[in-house]
């Protein structure tokens, strides 16, 4: 059995390997061939299946190579990529995920998966078999004439007739630089056979000026005799297999697996006939056939097999010349990716405790050598509470993560969406290198999905509406990602047909969400979308407007801390806006003191402190504050947790600020800068908004933490209720 | 380390001392080819080359053939065991077209051309 670490190990990078592929699909479907993406996704499909085979995950091994082996041929330029073909791989590609899915809870595939990943292999080989026919016929590659039965039976006819195994190996340029020396892997084959004849392919070294000696530039057809297994001789070349390239045919092939070889190989033909006569592999007259066989395939039967040759020799080492640019830029990549190291996230999580406990500890000496009044003392707690600031940012820098991994995932829910509906949309994207904590990453991406859906269903008008009101029939999607005031806002906007503000209010009126001539202000009405049971759409299609959904996402924001909300104009487009907090584990905080309990405000949000009366002047019914000619609501702490305890005479006002709105905080006295681990409130706590959490101080008492945006929404209702309240006196 | 002996301007001759691998290619590729501009006629001396890899006879295809883009001749002699071997096992013997064959056994004994 295989230990349970390296699966698991495998399953990851599949996964990622099957996220490129996507990616590099996706860009396929859309423009026209580019060699290097076709590479990339035959790489992915090609580590996939090799490891894979180390696994001895038959399955996936045998799906796998059907797609590697048409996306060779792609690769070769011998069935043209079109975004039919593309599409089929984006099936083959979610067919992969479920296999590897299988894999990862150690289950059986089904029969349904069995049979959806038969009839896929079977419309590969189609490809497959199509490419053989229309072979350098190239112009109209029509995909699978009848023709294929005969080209069958003549494959199963001749057979070379050598009783050797032939191995073709081109050792990729950065063999060297990785440390690795081609004639060791022939000497390691050397143990497993006899090397019949081997033959040292130069052709590759460039003239001296061009010639990097630390590139390598060699290659090997090998003729072998060995009684070892395919598996075997295979897997000499684990280590150099994804920059190389390496065919092996066993013994007794059929002729027409030569010529597939023949034609992968960069060299030309002719050069490579010979080598394999040469190796003994072919018997000249085999080599013959195997020419003749092609040219019987062609079109013009009649073509002397020269002047295709020369051909190929025109064409090939512009080929070589790019494949070998390709690797490089591979590499390169692979180079940046290799300085990477994964980690369990729970050790990280565990790290991030720890950092959170010393922070408390520090803070605790801290207080103690004040306490005790030690200059020297404090002034070393001093370095020590640095020290500990700057392990903790580090700490949680290491759980950032760059969204655009998450953006780009909506590439192909855009794609998916779009096609479903018929509309076509781009997806644009920005800020994709904006940091957040892994753990918001991972959450926000079904909320995410669920607004980029409902854009596409809703806002976005099809291409005779939009035509009509003078936008291009292309609808536009972006994704935005930015940091503000310690928070990350994602942005999710359309070019579409925006809310329509008197729509949603009468059908929040007829839900009773709103009572009827309720003044509301434009924000208001966007935010009903959020409501739940709420939808304006007049038809319920599949993918929205059964009103489930918006609810679901602005609670799974809130459960994240965040908020979210809408902007729009109507005929242009709208904008919904996600904030949310940068990490969940460890704040900068500002702590006041309310009678004789501490409270602890988020430092990112606060924007300055004020003496009550010194600056601002009460406006008399306690709800607004003149700030410099500002009008700011504001609320005692005091009264809003109900703290006991003696007034003071000197009130302080925190004034704070979360996205557009501003508030301040009437506190009894400002305590200074705090550093906060957030340790979360049991569920007994649930319902109170205004508390996110409580921290345990040096001196062991316990703080509780206001969360801003709760306590501000609670605010809101309490004044909207108030005012609702007024009105209806008032009538 | 590979040290390279210029013995003599005239003759046109290399010896190549130590290691002919990965790890010298790069300082070795810059002599070969001063080596080469300097005369018309090369002799590479590899009796004391105790190391060689893939790397190293890539070097040797390369000055090979660029000698003869140049119209001139390098000449491989004394190859050493490692050489040896390692040409026997690349099948490349024929291409660099030395006296290698009948070379090589005398080379063994130590004994150059």
């Amino acid at each position: 059995m295989i230990p349970d670490e390296y699966l698991q190990t495998f399953v990851v990078e599949c996964r990622e390997l099957l996220e490129q592929m996507e990616e590099a699909l996706l860009i396929v479907e859309q423009a026209a061939e580019d060699p290097e993406i076709i590479n990339a996704i035959f790489r992915a499909a090609h580590t996939i299946k090799g490891s894979a085979g180390m696994f001895g995950l038959e399955p996936i091994v045998a799906f796998t190579h059907a797609a590697e082996s048409v996306l060779d041929q792609v690769r070769s330029g011998d069935i043209e990529m079109c975004s039919a073909l593309a599409s089929l791989f984006i099936e083959a590609h979610d067919h992969l995920n479920i296999l590897v899915d299988h894999v990862a809870e150690n289950s059986q595939p089904d029969g349904d998966i069995d049979h959806h990943g038969k009839s896929l292999i079977e419309r590969l080989e189609a490809y497959l078999k199509g490419a053989e026919t229309a072979e350098k016929v190239t112009d109209n590659s029509d995909e699978m004439p009848v023709v294929h039965e005969a080209t069958l039976e003549r494959e199963q006819s001749d057979v070379v007739g050598t009783d050797h195994w032939h191995l073709s190996l081109r050792f990729g340029p950065e063999v060297f630089r990785n440390g690795m020396d081609p004639f060791s892997f022939v000497r390691c084959l050397a143990t497993l056979g006899s090397i019949v004849e081997l033959v040292t392919l130069i052709d590759a070294i460039p003239p001296a000026q061009d010639m990097d000696p630390e590139t390598c530039y060699l290659g090997f057809e090998i003729s072998f005799s060995s009684d070892a297994d395919k598996v075997a001789i295979d897997s000499i070349f684990n280590f150099v297999r994804s920059d190389c390239l390496i065919r092996i045919l066993p013994p007794h092939s059929k002729v027409s697996e030569y010529q597939r070889l023949i034609q992968d190989l960069p060299e030309e033909e002719m050069r490579l006939g010979e080598i394999l006569v040469k190796c003994g592999t072919l018997t000249p007259k085999e080599l013959d056939n195997v020419l003749r066989f092609q040219a019987e395939q062609s079109d013009s039967p009649q073509r002397p097999i020269g002047e295709m040759l020369v051909e190929q020799h025109i064409v090939s080492p512009p080929v070589i010349k790019a494949a070998l640019e390709k690797q490089q830029q591979v590499k390169d990549h692979k180079k940046t990716e290799a300085n990477l190291i994964r980690v369990d996230a729970e050790k990280l999580d565990e790290l991030i405790n720890l950092v959170g406990e010393l922070i408390i500890a520090g803070a605790g000496t801290n207080l103690i050598a004040r306490r005790a009044g030690l200059a020297n003392l404090m002034e070393s707690t001093a370095t020590l509470s640095r020290l500990v600031e700057e392990v903790r940012d580090s700490a949680l820098a290491l759980r950032m993560v760059q969204i655009g991994g998450t953006f780009n995932r909506f590439q192909r829910v855009v794609r998916d969406v779009s096609k479903e509906l018929g509309k076509e949309v781009d997806l644009v994207i920005s800020g994709a290198e904006t940091e957040l904590d892994k753990t918001v990453v991972e959450k926000i991406g079904d909320p995410l999905t669920h607004l980029v859906r409902n854009s596409m269903d809703h806002g976005i008008e099809n291409a005779e509406l939009r035509l009509a009101r003078g936008k291009p029939a292309k609808g536009t999607l972006k994704l935005n990602a930015y940091h503000d005031a310690g928070s990350i806002v994602i942005e999710v906007s359309d070019d579409g047909g925006g809310l329509n503000k008197a729509k949603i209010l009468s059908k929040a009126i007829e839900r009773g969400l709103v009572s009827e001539g309720a003044n509301l202000s434009d924000k208001e009405i966007y935010s009903l979308i959020f409501e739940a049971g709420f939808s304006t759409a007049d038809t319920v299609s599949n993918l929205s407007g059964r009103g489930v959904g918006m609810d679901v996402v602005r609670r799974n924001i809130q459960a994240l801390r965040g908020t979210v909300d809408v902007d729009s104009i109507e005929g242009q487009g709208s904008i919904i806006r996600i904030r949310l907090p940068l990490t969940l584990a460890i704040i900068d905080g500002f702590m006041v003191g309310i009678g004789n309990a501490a409270y602890v405000i988020p430092l990112d949000m606060v924007v300055e402190c004020i003496e009550l009366r010194a600056w601002a002047s009460d406006e008399g019914d306690g709800q607004y504050l003149n700030l410099r000619g500002e009008v700011l609501p504001y609320r005692r702490l005091r009264d809003h947790f109900d703290v006991e305890g003696d007034l003071v005479q000197r009130e302080n006002v925190v004034v704070v600020r979360y996205g557009e709105h501003k508030a301040g905080l009437v506190v009894d006295k400002l305590m200074g800068e705090f550093q906060t681990v957030i340790k979360p409130l049991g569920k007994l706590f649930k319902s109170e908004k205004s508390i996110g959490g409580f921290t345990i101080l040096g001196s062991g008492e316990v703080a509780l933490i206001v969360d801003v945006p709760g306590l501000m929404g609670q605010i809101e209702i309490e004044k909207g209720t108030v005012e609702r309240a007024g009105i209806v006196a008032a009538k | 380390m590979a040290n390279v002996n210029d013995n003599n301007q005239h003759s046109g001759r290399l010896a190549i001392d130590g290691e002919l691998t990965i790890y010298t290619a790069l300082e070795l590729k810059d002599q070969l080819l001063a080596a080469l501009a300097a005369t018309e006629e090369l002799e590479l001396d590899l009796s004391a080359v105790g190391e060689f890899d893939a790397a190293g006879l890539q070097l040797l295809v390369m000055i090979k053939q660029e000698a003869i883009t140049l119209g001139k001749a390098v000449r491989f002699t004394g190859h050493s065991p490692v050489v040896v071997d390692l040409l026997d096992l690349s099948g490349l013997a024929g291409f660099f077209g030395d006296p290698l064959l009948i070379v090589r056994k005398p080379t063994r004994e130590g004994k150059p051309t």
